[in-house]
């Protein structure tokens, strides 16, 4: 009896650290993989393509309450750039500084830039 | 009679020398006094012989980074942006005077790397994908080190015990690997090594809960 009620408990224990596996700060997604891919193989997947994908991870991300990482936004906004549509670079650009205000130096730097260039 | 109570006398002393190799902690008093926010991570050196390795490597550090809670500048965007200022390769990168970069980036570190292996390490039966890193963690206003640290980490190829399988598992494992480039998943297991080794690694970043307390 008491032998059961020991292996309920180690059973149980061995669960509750399974369970409470290390959650991460931020929601990845496919972030790295479409860095290397645009390193390794330049055009390979279209500006479109990438902007896609990370707008299925951001909605990932939202559903399992995570925030996006530190210079996610930047990146996409830019790519938004690439792709012609300025308003949405902005407010990406905008996302990036409220929630990570070390960026404000790069980001006001981006942001000129684009400005000055249309 | 004596020469039996030598040769333990010799064994004890190896098997204690041998026990008693600890890592020896890094000493963090820069890295605590300087506290970085921002970490802004550079295209690394590459010292080793594949072309696609620094930017493979370079894909994999924002992760570990930012999970320690530091602020880490979007790599493929400053990368980018130096390109675009001629600066169009890592030497002329890890040249930039340190002044400028917290001028123009903001960042409070620069974080230096050196790929010193990537690929295939080939061996008798198997090929290993292996990475090698170093990494220089640099104060921007004051230029003091903050930390460094390196890390060669090698992929355990699995063995059947059976020669023969094991020479055409490896002729089959090298011809997969090859397209998916096993040593990019290798350099995340160099990473952690790396950046999040016990009394080794960097310690813990402004948007981490366990921030100052490490």
């Amino acid at each position: 009896m008491r032998l059961r009620r020991a292996a309920w408990h180690v059973a149980g224990l061995a669960m509750l650290s399974g369970c409470v596996a290390p959650r991460g700060l931020y929601y990845w997604g496919g972030y790295e993989d479409l860095l290397y891919q645009a390193w390794r193989e330049p055009g390979s997947v279209p500006i479109e393509r990438q902007v896609e994908l990370l707008q299925r991870d951001y909605q990932q991300g939202q559903a399992l309450h995570l925030r996006m990482p530190p210079g996610w936004h930047a990146h996409l906004g830019v790519l938004y750039y690439g792709l012609g549509k300025p308003d949405e670079a902005l407010r990406e650009l905008q996302i990036e500084k409220t929630e990570f205000p070390e960026s404000g130096t790069f980001v006001d730097r981006l942001v000129a830039n684009m400005k000055a260039s249309r | 009679m004596n020469r039996r109570l030598a040769l333990a006398a010799f064994v004890f002393v190896v098997a204690l020398a041998s026990g008693c190799v600890t890592v020896k902690p890094y000493d963090y008093t820069n890295l605590r006094a300087h506290r970085p926010r921002s970490i802004l991570v550079l295209p690394p050196l590459n010292e080793s012989t594949d072309v696609n390795g620094p930017y493979s490597y370079l894909s994999t550090v924002s992760r570990p980074l930012g999970e320690l809670g530091y602020y880490v500048y979007p790599v493929a965007v400053v990368d980018q942006y130096l390109k675009d200022n001629g600066m169009p390769t890592a030497g002329e990168m890890h040249q930039i005077p340190l002044q400028k970069v917290h001028e123009v980036i903001g960042a409070d570190a620069v974080l230096y790397t050196t790929l010193t292996y990537y690929g295939a390490k080939y061996q008798l039966v198997s090929s290993t994908p292996t990475v090698g890193v170093k990494a220089r963690l640099v104060d921007t206003l004051s230029g003091d080190l903050l930390w460094e640290g390196q890390a060669l980490v090698a992929q355990q190829a699995n063995s059947s015990g059976n020669i023969l399988a094991d020479l055409i598992a490896a002729a089959i494992t090298q011809a997969i690997n090859a397209k998916t480039d096993a040593a990019h998943n290798v350099a995340r297991l160099a990473n952690q090594q790396l950046l999040m080794a016990p009394s080794r690694g960097l310690l813990y970043g402004p948007y981490h809960p366990k921030y100052q307390g490490d």
